[in-house]
């Protein structure tokens, strides 16, 4: 059993980790707004554990930067030293430089770093301030050298209650034996009569000689478990020579009975890539299980159609079908459900975001967390972080004011700021707002006009100026802080969001505000879609970036030298891909009066996709065309249609990309 | 062979136990706490028992004392996995009921030499 590999535990190890990480740093916040002990205790079991799992699974840096802190933890859980600020600044400190290290641990770097060390110092040091006296002696006298002692005489009474705990007396004598020869003369003067002997007491004892070649610490080790429940002896019978040096060892390696304390794993480094594992609610298995059951009693009743069937039985027969129906949908879900995480594991970072940077910007913001309970898909959780965060530090950094500055506005002196996620149809709406500023318009128009996205004499509604703050290279910021000038601008967040397939709104109030929306589909692995047919191909377009479909008519459609051809709609001019063109697909297409157009939406770009005929919507589950053929420009994946055919899912953002490229070319 | 419930709030440290005490041969349950230890407990008849001391809900030394009360589980072998080396936690461990204990960090062998040493 030597060859576990403690490696296949590092991924569960290190999710666990990031949770008990994130509730340490949620309780170090509430105790900094005045919590309970309880909280204290919560925060010294997260530490023991990373600590525990540390040393076990072959960090040993990582545990003695924690062994750190859960020493001064203990101390404060024990009510022998008392929480300040400073104390939860440095345990918070101590949670981030964690983070750091579970980081480089999955990425197989050394673990360990100046920081790391520095902050361990300070621990340490916090540990030396006021420490109070030791409780117990650091240092104990090793009994005398007895490395030549071959004989011991040891007397072993059990008490009588010692059976109850679980140790049997028989194990310690044959564990014993494995030392040497035993000679063992029981002890039977207290044993009570038959009659009235309990069988869960031991009135039994034994003086034993043991010969071999053995040490004291080697028989008491035996013994280690039943120290306080029996009477022990242990003296050499025999002494050749005894050298009475006293040899002074550290107390703590005594109590290590088992093996020494050193891990000796290898560190394996495990390639914790994306591809991961989701922890899933034991509620959501068991459903699942029970649907699976489900389905296999209603395949056990359609399965008797196969031996007889009469038209007679043709209702049962539709009912068996629609209850297949029924266990399908529901098995879709609860599989789909599966992935699903709740958003709070990305809202939770933010209580200390803000209170750091609020600090640091010497601004007042009370921060509101609502329906952290919603669920997402796990990849969409994972890559939805970075813009949230994003937003929210433009929030405090740019959009809410100082005290100072909101008290002459006629506000209350602390802002607030509000994050909110919930259900809305097929989607998943987080709204970021705020109580602050609200977008500066004319500094917009100015930056535009400097920077070229706009001309000095448009004249834009405030809806296309809010716009404009997610073209590329757009900011307002007079002076470039530290906090949002980490090179990624709004182009960023909504890119980012729109390959997630979703989009980012903003609605600005000036002096109440701004709200930004970003609607994003609940998986990422079941699309809405519309199939369209090109030939004998099909093709399905996703739902949420149709605008419209409309009829072509051939006056509409002009065009453009190295432009390619537009059509008119809505007063605007649209380009026009022909997927037929796009993906070379078989035949011609039909004439340009009566083409149909589907009018989609990628990034901030429309285009009309020309198609031979719409054929219905559907849902489709994507599967992956990287993982069976290869990549595609502009197809995102492909489905199997009821008729068993293969359609191709239209990647429009990919698209409108390739379009634009050819256009420049 | 042998059943037994190893408990332990940290996934990564209860699926290290139970994989090691599988690849012996071993039947093994887990539990999350000492509350649903002893819910597992009453259901079942375990030959030997692994349990973390620091827990939620319900710490690993109030479970032992727990389930030293129910008949069945008088004698039977219940270690204390812990990292503390402080002797008072060990002897809280004792008192309640534990019949010893395991240091943490243990490597899969050390493990099982423990549970050999128990169970026979």
């Amino acid at each position: 059993m030597a060859n576990v590999s403690l490696a296949q535990f590092h991924q569960t190890f290190f999710e666990e980790s990031a949770e008990g990480l994130a509730a340490m740093e949620s309780a170090l916040l509430a105790l900094d707004d005045g919590g309970d002990a309880e909280l204290v205790h919560g925060i010294f079991r997260a530490a023991h554990s990373i600590k525990g799992g540390a040393a076990t699974f072959g960090f040993p840096e990582m545990a003695a930067f924690t062994h750190e802190a859960e020493s001064l933890l203990d101390e404060l859980r024990d009510g022998r030293r008392a929480i300040d600020a400073g104390m939860v600044e440095l345990l918070l400190r101590t949670v981030d430089c964690l983070r750091g290290m579970f980081e480089r641990a999955q990425g197989g770097q050394p673990l360990a770093d100046a920081d790391s060390e520095q902050l361990r110092q300070a621990l340490a040091a916090a540990m030396q301030r006021g420490a109070t006296a030791e409780t117990s002696p650091g240092k104990q006298a090793a009994p005398a050298n007895d490395a030549k002692v071959t004989c011991w005489k040891i007397l072993f009474r059990p008490h009588p209650g010692m059976l109850a705990g679980g140790n049997d007396p028989l194990r310690l004598l044959r564990e014993l034996a494995e030392l040497g020869r035993l000679d063992v003369r029981p002890e039977l003067d207290r044993l009570p009569k038959l009659a009235v002997l309990p069988t869960d007491e031991c009135h039994i004892g034994w003086q034993i000689e043991l010969h071999g070649n053995t040490t004291r610490a080697a028989i008491a080790a035996v013994f280690d478990w039943v120290e306080d429940e029996c009477e022990l002896q242990i003296e050499p019978a025999v002494t050749v020579s005894v050298v009475t040096e006293p040899v002074v060892v550290p107390v703590a390696t005594a109590g290590a009975t088992i093996g020494d304390a050193a891990p000796r794993a290898a560190r394996e480094v495990s390639t914790a890539g994306e591809g991961g594992s989701v922890r899933v609610g034991i509620d959501k298995i068991d459903g699942l299980i029970d649907l699976v059951g489900e389905l296999v009693i209603t395949q056990s009743m359609l399965d008797t159609f196969r031996e007889e069937f009469d038209m007679a039985r043709l209702d049962q027969l539709q009912q068996g079908l629609a209850q297949l129906a029924r266990h399908a949908r529901a098995l879709q879900e609860s599989v789909m459900g599966i992935r699903m995480l709740p958003i709070s594991a990305v809202f939770n970072r933010f209580p200390r975001l803000v209170r750091d940077l609020s600090q640091k910007l010497g601004k007042q913001v009370k921060l509101d967390l609502v329906g952290e309970h919603t669920e997402l898909d796990k990849t969409v959780l994972e890559k939805i972080g970075d813009p949230l965060v994003h937003l929210v530090r433009n929030a405090i950094d740019h959009g809410l004011e100082s005290p100072a500055r909101r008290r002459a506005a006629g506000k209350s002196d602390t802002g607030t700021l509000r994050l909110e996620a919930s259900h809305r149809g097929g989607s998943i709406v987080v709204e970021i707002s705020d109580d602050g500023a609200g977008l500066n318009r004319d500094a917009i128009v100015a930056k535009a006009i400097q920077r070229g996205l706009m001309a000095p004499t448009d004249q834009l509604s405030d809806e296309a100026v809010a716009e404009l703050i997610f073209q590329p290279g757009f900011s307002t910021a007079a002076t470039t802080t530290d906090l949002s000038g980490r090179g990624v601008g709004m182009d960023v967040v909504r890119r980012n969001v729109v390959d997630l397939g979703g989009s980012v709104h903003i609605r600005s109030q000036p002096g109440s505000g701004t709200l930004f929306t970003i609607t994003l589909p609940l998986t990422l692995a079941i699309i809405d879609g519309l199939t369209a047919a090109v030939g004998d191909e099909r093709y399905i377009v996703p739902l949420v970036s149709i605008v419209e479909s409309v009829q072509l008519r051939a006056e509409a459609i002009r065009t453009v030298v190295g432009g390619g051809e537009l059509f008119r709609f809505r007063d605007a001019y649209v380009p026009i891909i022909r997927l037929r063109e796009a993906f070379a697909a078989h035949g011609v297409d039909a004439a340009d009066d009566g083409g149909l157009v589907i009018v989609v939406e990628g990034g901030d770009t429309r285009v009309g996709l020309l198609v031979d005929a719409l054929i219905g919507q559907q849902q489709a589950v994507v599967k992956s065309l990287e993982a069976h053929y290869q990549r595609v420009n502009g197809i995102s994946g492909a489905t199997i249609l009821a008729d068993g055919s293969v359609a191709l899912i239209v990647d429009v953002v990919g698209l409108v990309r390739m379009q634009g490229r050819r256009r420049a070319a | 062979m042998a059943k037994i419930l190893a408990v332990d709030d940290s996934a990564s440290m209860r699926g290290m136990v139970a994989f090691t005490l599988r690849g012996a041969g071993y039947e093994v349950s887990e539990a999350e706490n000492g509350q649903l230890a002893l819910d597992a407990a009453r259901g079942t008849r375990f030959d030997l028992v692994l349990a973390d001391v620091n827990m939620p809900v319900m710490d690993g030394i109030s479970m032992v004392r727990e389930l030293r009360t129910l008949s069945e589980y008088k004698g039977v072998p219940m270690l204390m996995l812990t990292t503390e080396s402080h002797t008072d936690k060990k002897m809280e461990g004792k008192a309640a009921g534990a019949t010893g204990w395991l240091v943490k960090p243990f490597d899969p062998e050390q493990l099982l030499a423990t549970v050999k040493r128990v169970l026979g």
